[in-house]
């Protein structure tokens, strides 16, 4: 039993359809490690033993009825809480919602319910996706699994500790300027998000809305491709998803690389990045070599506006969408007020963490009355010369690579005290997302005290199976993906 | 640009965030960092460049005029609050 919790997605769909194993012992032996490893990560915040049983055993009576059963069937994974599940707490990491039940499912949430995956449980994060260290949650920090002095990166912190300490095979992230990518690379996963409106955003809490995208992590880049083919597809229900027919995204996986161009933006390689870090991805370019991609060097000469220009537009679209949490209709109402402007600003005030409250206000200032051209629009307008810069970029590349994070993952309280320092632990990844772009993260080897290294893989708009298959070529030469922290209190 | 106390407060009042004086003071501090980060956007020339809003350039899509949604009253309000009567509670604001 205990090498299942090393496999793969696929030797895992094999062992259940060869019944050398069910998906109710597979779910066991998740949650006994859940149990038994949990209360030091805190990865998780709601757990339903039972429920998740029920969804077990209703995949062993699918895959007991036979044919035709889908691959994914019987396996279990977690959902980042920040995904509504009918029946299960959804928190967003937050005060506000800390007893929310969802009347309804995410559309991710139906579709890998309708694959067959069984919900092994809730799992923390910044709260409302805000944050890069998972420190801003209501439900306390999660910690690295591969040192707990260490944050796991955010805001998917609670996804990436949890496939890390091997708690759940997989896990649904998302991804608004490098939430699914840097705690993949701080915790040694696989993690991809895709393009803008390739996964519906339905019953997906709201953050910045031009921005968020959902994705999946994993171990590696075969297991992504097998969930982001079970995640994507259109539903009318968000009004950016996109109508394209439903892509295997495993389709390329075994192409060969030989004349790969990756292009190695020279902004990504300058100052700023840790030396650990460069020699991990330096290396991980030699072995590109090797399998024959050849690198060219390409210019994002906007990228360093890409932060400072996501700070006016994510906090302006954040400001807008948390304007619903008013404590009429659903959340957190505080116990006092005299008025209705009281009950609202009380219960946002107690609601609300300090980051989100931030954020809030300074949306709320970049949009008022005389600054919404001087911010908002300037941001607007730079975003098109960050996405530009791109497309100028894949004239001459099929993918653009560098590293996710500056550094490996932080020690506890080492950016909390200044908020421009954590934001800037985003530094590679934010681009992407105001481009609109497909970007991933995937293990290359390891830095500073002995903590893995993320290799960043960007792709053209829906080049999603092109990254796989250059992550899973890389993969199938090196074992960092494989690699497995030792966890405090395990026999290993 | 640098905010004051006064700027600050009414930043709050439009935010529906209660801010004590004592946090009033932190927050601008804090904003004032954040703000002076953003500031380098204003050096660059975007003269005749269009506002990009969304990832994607897509349109909103048109679907025919019929009911689709069922009533679900009871399930939406089962989380909130306060209700009675099938009604949202709040302080009385029309005296």
């Amino acid at each position: 039993m205990s090498d299942l919790i090393n496999s793969s997605l696929r030797a895992l769909s094999v062992a259940l359809a060869a019944k050398k194993v069910s998906a109710v012992e597979l779910a066991t032996l998740f949650l006994d490690r859940i149990e038994k490893f949990n209360p030091a990560l805190n990865a998780f915040i709601t757990l339903d033993r039972n429920k998740t049983l029920a969804q077990a055993r209703a995949a062993d009576e699918v895959r007991r009825v036979g044919a035709g059963t889908p691959a994914l069937t019987g396996i279990p994974l977690a959902h980042k809480d920040i995904f509504c599940t009918k029946g299960w707490r959804t928190t967003c990491g937050s005060k506000m919602l800390a007893n929310f039940v969802s009347p309804y499912d995410a559309h991710v949430v139906e579709k890998l319910a309708g694959a067959g995956m069984v919900t092994l449980g809730k799992l923390n994060m910044d709260e409302f996706a805000m944050g890069s260290s998972n420190e801003t949650s209501y439900f306390g920090p999660v910690k690295n699994p591969w040192d707990a002095s260490c944050v796991p990166g955010g805001s998917s912190g609670g996804s990436a500790a949890a496939i890390a300490a091997r708690l759940a095979p997989a896990a649904t992230g998302t991804d608004t300027g490098g939430s699914i990518r840097q705690p993949a690379a701080l915790c040694g996963l696989t993690g991809l998000k895709p393009t803008y409106g390739v996964v519906s955003r339905y019953g997906m809490i709201a953050f910045a809305s031009s921005l968020d995208q959902a994705g999946p992590m994993a171990k590696s880049a075969e297991d992504c491709a097998l969930l982001l083919s079970a995640m994507a597809g259109f539903d009318a229900r968000d009004s950016t998803s996109l109508e394209r027919p439903a892509e295997d995204y495993s389709r390329d996986l075994e192409q060969p690389l030989a004349g790969l161009r990756i292009g190695l933006p020279q902004e990504f390689f300058g100052e700023g990045m840790d030396a650990d870090v460069r020699a991990a991805v330096e290396t991980a370019l030699d072995e590109y070599r090797k399998l024959g991609a050849i690198t060219v060097e390409v210019q994002l000469p906007n990228s360093g506006l890409s932060v400072p220009a996501y700070y006016v537009i994510a906090p302006a679209e954040a400001s807008s969408n948390l304007s619903r949490f008013d404590g009429v209709r659903y959340g957190y109402r505080a116990p006092e007020y005299s008025d209705l402007t009281e009950m609202y600003s009380r219960s946002r005030a107690q609601g609300f963490g300090a980051e989100v409250k931030r954020r809030i206000l300074i949306g709320t200032y970049v949009l008022s009355h005389g600054y919404y051209d001087a911010y908002y629009l300037q941001a607007q307008k730079i975003r098109r010369l960050i996405a530009a810069d791109f497309q100028e970029a894949f004239k001459n590349c099929d993918v653009i690579m560098g590293p996710t994070s500056p550094s490996v993952a932080f020690a506890f309280g080492a950016k909390s005290a200044d908020p421009v320092q954590m934001y800037l632990s985003d530094i590679y990844t934010i681009s992407t997302n105001l481009a609109g772009l497909p970007g991933m993260s995937l293990p290359c080897g390891f830095g500073n005290n002995n903590m893995p290294v993320g290799l960043q893989v960007i792709g053209n708009w829906f080049g999603e199976a092109k990254m796989l298959n250059v992550a899973h070529q890389y993969q199938k030469i090196t074992d960092w993906h494989t690699r497995m922290p030792r966890l405090a209190g395990a026999a290993q | 640009m640098s905010l004051n106390l006064e700027e600050v407060a009414r930043i709050a009042l439009l935010s529906r965030i209660e801010l004590s004086a004592a946090e009033c003071e932190t927050t601008r501090d804090q904003l004032n960092g954040i703000l002076g980060f953003i500031e380098q956007l204003q050096a660059v020339d975007t003269t005749s460049i269009e506002p990009m809003a969304h990832a994607v350039d897509v349109v909103q899509r048109l679907r025919p005029d019929v009911v689709t949604e069922t009533d679900r009253r009871a399930d939406f309000q089962a989380v909130a609050p306060e209700t009675e009567a099938g009604l949202y509670l709040v302080p009385r604001v029309v005296e």
